[in-house]
């Protein structure tokens, strides 16, 4: 297989100026990536951790401080016209004017590609059914749903037919029903078109969903880089969690918990530890508590998440990086994730 | 070949987005008509002393240019209204020449201008303007070339600061020292000699003696050329500028 996605030791800084201190920003530190052709890749990180700023030097639109990539074959900064050629890019934002007919900015696009009218309007008029927004050609994105302007934007990004699809957070404010939707249309990416996609998000569901490979990058520098179940098996054990009917016995059920667990955690008349292989375990703890004598309200397994993933590979929850990183930073974080 | 149906790609869709919307066009063109028909009767009994002998002659010229540049001055906040939709990343994707991408835009700017310019010129003639064919064509084309570096110029500083707060005071404050040292609305020739050598230094009051003179038949005189010159260079500069924002927009 060849490689779509070449980069090596990408770097790029953000100069920011408050009052009268400067300070530079390294939002993408010496990131290196590879993806091979028809692989979809999951580009996963809080906001600000430098993923769209990787993103937008990968399609040629910001220049690399350092390193180089090479991108559907060509090289980013040296041959960027090629790049542009083979690559279709769906931004946060879109790309399409709120006030203008959906048609009519879908067919300009698709021309400054170099095609003809008449090839852009039928390409055009396709990917308008096969995405579902038949009868929307002259509608205003400005009077669309959420998701139907999505779908619209990916319409962008496909009309020249690209080898290679970035998708810089595809679902982020779409409501759960459009979001399952729109899945299913970044899904056929590959399986219907053959193409090669990489996909920015901060859900932890989506990269599981879509990705067969998840790159995990935070504070500019890639932390992971494996199969969505690899990097769960890294996470020690599922996650069993008992509750006790009769909360005097929580320590005697916590006893036999942590002869599987290690070190379990007691809140209330509930205990959970993490056990390795649970489905395996489990049927011999339930079996002892019960001959025990020790009844219980419930039991929960729960496979690791991607949410504790990215806990073990940086000390932190998705969640706790997210809320400092829009707490404490302004300019840079807006630099890099718009 | 490449270029041009690129340019014209991205002219039709501002054209068209235009047209949609042409409340722009018709405030900006009622700015000078105000101009020409609240301002001009003042001028009548005074264009003797600083000898001109038709007001709407030596008005109209001024007004030309004045329509050129702060019209023009204005197209970049549209820019910056696209920008924030996304659309100018989007164009920026495409292989498209970032040369395009402005030049596209110049050309609505520029039509836009040249509607204005001709309503202008046949509302002054309306009135008693009396100026030479030949002349007129070449104020009109002047005024276009000065009206596509403002326009230019504009689209730079739009894409420069994407803030129409920071843009808008910006503009005002380029927009008063040009109005007052270009003798658009008196000849700088009736003031005091250092308020003369001051307006020396500003281009556009060359531009406007360029067009008074064309409007006059005066085409021997060296004011032709220098506001030949300016416009042309400022063209140039601005358009490069442009250019530069379109290619690095960060």
């Amino acid at each position: 297989m060849t490689a779509m996605i070449e980069a090596r030791g990408l770097v790029h800084e953000f100069h920011t100026k408050q009052g009268r201190t400067r300070s530079v920003v390294r939002a993408v530190d010496g990131v290196d990536l590879e993806v091979a052709e028809g692989e979809v890749v999951g580009f996963l990180g809080p906001n600000g951790a430098g993923k769209t700023t990787t993103l937008r030097m990968l399609t040629t639109l910001l220049t690399p401080d350092a390193g180089t990539a090479r991108v559907a074959g060509y090289d980013v900064v040296a041959q960027s016209e090629d790049v542009r050629r083979r690559i279709g890019y769906v931004s946060q934002t879109g790309g399409v004017f709120s006030g203008a007919r959906a048609g009519d900015e879908v067919m300009d696009h698709g021309m400054l590609y170099g095609r003809s009218r008449a090839e852009v309007e039928k390409r055009g008029r396709e990917l308008f059914e096969q995405l579902q927004l038949d009868g929307l050609w002259t509608r205003m994105p400005r009077t669309m749903s959420g998701g139907q302007k999505r779908r619209l934007d990916i319409v962008m990004g496909l009309i020249h037919s690209p080898t290679l699809v970035f998708l810089d957070e595809p679902t982020t404010g779409l409501d759960p029903q459009a979001r399952a939707n729109l899945w299913e249309h970044i899904a056929d990416l590959r399986t219907k078109r053959g193409a090669t996609v990489l996909i920015t998000t901060h859900y932890l569901d989506e990269a599981d969903a879509l990705a067969d490979r998840i790159v995990v990058i935070d504070q500019g520098k890639i932390v992971a880089n494996d199969t969505a179940a690899n990097l769960k098996a890294q996470v020690s054990g599922d996650l069993v969690t008992l509750e006790v009917a009769d909360a005097t016995r929580v320590g005697a059920a916590a006893e036999q918990l942590r002869s599987l667990a290690g070190t379990v955690e007691i809140t209330g008349s509930t205990v959970s530890g993490r056990v390795a292989r649970a489905g395996r375990a489990v049927p011999g703890l339930v079996r002892e508590l019960d001959r025990t004598g020790i009844e219980l309200e419930s039991i929960e397994v729960v496979r690791p998440t991607l949410d504790d993933v990215f806990l073990t590979l940086t000390g932190r929850s998705l969640r706790d990086a997210e809320a400092s990183a829009e707490g404490s930073e302004t300019a840079p974080d807006k630099g890099a994730d718009q | 070949m490449r270029f041009v149906r690129e340019c014209s790609i991205v002219f039709r869709r501002q054209l068209r987005m235009n047209l949609r919307n042409p409340a722009w066009v018709i405030i900006g063109l009622l700015q000078p008509v105000l101009y020409l028909l609240l301002f001009g009767p003042l001028l009548k009994p005074l264009v003797t002393k600083f000898g001109a002998t038709n007001a709407y002659t030596f008005f109209v010229p001024g007004l030309l240019v004045q329509l050129g540049i702060f019209g023009a001055f204005f197209a970049g906040f549209s820019l910056i209204g696209e920008w924030r939709e996304g659309v100018i990343e989007a164009e920026r994707v495409t292989p498209a020449s970032r040369t395009a991408l402005l030049v596209g835009r110049l050309a609505r700017d520029v039509l836009q201008l040249f509607v204005q310019a001709l309503i202008l010129v046949l509302l002054g003639w309306a009135l008693g303007m009396s100026a030479s064919f030949r002349g007129v064509v070449f104020g009109v084309l002047l005024t276009l070339v000065v009206g596509g570096a403002c326009a230019a110029a504009s689209n730079a500083l739009g894409l420069a600061t994407k803030s129409e707060d920071v843009m808008a005071p910006i503009i005002n404050m380029v927009m008063m020292p040009v109005l007052l040292l270009s003798g658009i609305l008196l000849p700088m020739t009736i003031g005091p000699h250092w308020l003369l050598r001051v307006s020396d230094f500003m281009p556009f009051r060359h531009v406007v003696d360029a067009v008074r003179s064309g409007f006059g038949d005066n085409f021997g005189g060296p004011e032709i050329w220098w506001g030949s010159g300016w416009a042309v260079v400022l063209c140039a500069l601005a358009v490069w500028w442009g250019t530069s924002t379109f290619r690095k927009e960060n």
